[in-house]
């Protein structure tokens, strides 16, 4: 899949809350072809001591007006510079990279896993398997209401399942602990904390529902050439970057 | 338009600028980014005679203005770069030069003598100053006597271009780069990543899976500058300086400091483009400057 390197335009910028920047920036030229999933290597504007790019799941793309989305928790320093990206400011971007989401052919019925900014990629997954036909649920966690963002955005494409620890929103509790999940689902899809994206493999497995985890390991080119960004798997270390971040849950050890 | 051409031996390059081992994947992976045959040379992969599965995640932690891996030359093996890779990189548009690592003298000359017979890599570089691994790598480019004793072997088996990377976590740089040169190598590249560490204070354990790693990025080009003009006053043989390149100034300053050609490493992950840029901003400046040969520049700084 081709990646390109190209400048693209701060065309909104919003704060869904105190931590979490929304970012929509626009390509002059046409978009590659984008798979749910994929993430983009943004460099982000720091006076400071970081120079390495910052891997930043899509959060929505769309082709027509030549603009994707990134819901960004801002962390560190890196992260935290976006923040203060203004409309019109011009962001390098290498996109889009890794393997994306599997879309299923005939009628699926889907289940979405997000946990906290985890959520990102399922809002274009979704999108795109509710297009194809599929029923898609979706299942978002977070520590409290505040980390449940865009909800609004999720709606058209899919029943809307939520979770918070403290039960502030939505059902109290995990999202494994969500009564949703009990359904006959043909597949599981989920990013978000590796304990949770852990126990929802688990309950996969136990169930017989094929799973695909996306990774956030730590990496620096996001291309394959460092390989510091490998995960354990039943085929050996395999670089997050290129041979994922998607990954069926039944190749990685979880080690 | 200065001429840009350069050479390591008998190995001629259309320009100075490389891209650095473990940096730049097989070259293919920047191919949607880089026009491969804009660049002097690709040193690939490190590679090592058996595969290796390298150390466990976490590998990278990125410091001020530069970072820490300890990677650990994860790789195939020689026999599948030469079944599977090969092919695919022959007629990238540029040489393709292996980066050769070992845990022993037999295993770097046993790799070193494969890839001989391959008709388009023109040369080797020899990694004699991993410091990820625990046995070979490093140990080999920290004493004269032994890096001496693996570069003769290598040279026994590899009539072609024979590049030695050597380590700056030594205390004498030019003594081990005098060793290479008096056992027949046709260059020596400086420097590979200074051992270094970082500390999660929260979780009050190292950063990296195996507690040490090689610091490289823009923190380390001073000491990495020092090196190669040190290196340059105690060897004839043709220097490839890196160590944090990032700009075309860089390039030039390690050009002056007594660089033949030079590598462009960790800024391949920071900007991809980079080292066509390089290549390309070489030239401009060079004309800008009023030189008709990159090689009024090398050295100039001696």
């Amino acid at each position: 899949m081709k990646k390109v390197l190209r400048d693209l335009r701060v065309g909104e910028v919003s704060f869904p809350n105190a931590s979490h920047l929304l970012l929509r920036l626009v390509s002059e030229e046409v978009l590659p072809p984008i798979v749910p999933g994929q993430f983009v290597e943004v460099q982000c504007p720091t006076s400071g001591q970081t120079m390495l790019r910052r891997p930043i799941s899509i959060h929505y793309a769309d082709p027509e007006g030549r603009a994707i989305g990134l819901l960004i928790h801002c962390v560190g320093e890196g992260t935290r510079s976006l923040a203060s990206l203004h409309v019109g400011d011009t962001v390098s971007c290498l996109f889009p990279l890794g393997n994306g989401f599997t879309l299923p052919s005939g009628r699926q019925r889907c289940l979405l896993v997000g946990g906290g900014v985890g959520s990102a990629p399922l809002l274009q997954l979704g999108r795109e398997l509710s297009q194809m036909g599929h029923s898609v649920t979706f299942l978002l966690g977070g520590k409290t209401a505040d980390d449940l963002l865009c909800l609004d955005a999720y709606r058209p494409f899919g029943r809307l399942c939520l979770t918070t620890e403290d039960g502030s929103l939505g059902t109290k509790g995990f999202v494994t602990q969500h009564d949703v999940i009990a359904e006959p689902f043909d597949l599981i899809q989920t990013c978000g904390p590796r304990p949770m994206m852990q126990a929802v493999s688990r309950l996969a497995r136990e169930r017989g529902i094929r799973c695909e985890v996306s990774l956030e390991n730590l990496m620096a080119c996001g291309m394959g050439a460092c390989l510091c960004c490998v995960e354990n798997t039943s085929q050996g270390h395999r670089c997050v970057c290129t041979d994922g971040p998607v990954f069926d849950s039944r190749d990685l050890l979880w080690t | 338009m200065a001429n840009l051409h350069t050479s390591l031996g008998t190995l001629q390059l259309q320009n100075p600028v490389m891209t650095a081992s473990g940096t730049f994947g097989y070259g293919l992976e920047f191919a949607d980014i880089v026009r491969l045959d804009r660049l002097g040379a690709i040193i690939v992969k490190g590679t090592t005679l058996e595969p290796r599965e390298g150390n466990p995640y976490p590998r990278m932690a990125e410091t001020a203005q530069g970072m820490l891996n300890c990677v650990g030359l994860q790789n195939k093996g020689v026999a599948y770069f030469c079944e599977h890779i090969y092919p695919q990189v022959r007629t990238i548009g540029t040489h393709v030069i292996v980066n050769v690592s070992g845990h022993s003298i037999e295993s770097y000359a046993a790799c070193a003598e494969q890839l001989a017979a391959l008709t388009d890599i023109p040369a080797i570089e020899l990694n004699i100053s991993c410091p990820n691994v625990k046995e070979g790598g490093m140990a080999f480019g920290t004493s004269a006597k032994s890096a001496a004793e693996v570069v003769r072997e290598v040279r026994r088996v590899y009539p072609k271009t024979l590049i030695v990377k050597l380590s700056p976590n030594v205390t004498d740089i030019a003594e081990i780069a005098r060793a290479a040169e008096a056992e027949g190598a046709d260059a020596v590249s400086l420097i590979n990543t200074l051992l270094g560490m970082a500390i999660d204070i929260e979780k009050r354990q190292p950063k990296l899976s195996i507690g040490t790693g090689g610091l490289s990025g823009p923190a380390v080009k001073p000491v990495a500058v020092r090196m190669v003009w040190q290196v340059a006053k105690a060897v004839k043989i043709p220097i490839v300086g890196l160590g944090g390149i990032s700009s075309v100034a860089d390039a030039v300053e390690f050009m002056m400091a007594g660089a033949s050609a030079i590598q462009i490493g960790t800024a391949n992950f920071v900007q991809p483009d980079i080292s066509e840029r390089i290549a390309d901003g070489l030239s401009d400046w060079l004309d800008a400057h009023g030189c008709t040969d990159v090689r009024e520049i090398i050295g100039a700084a001696l």
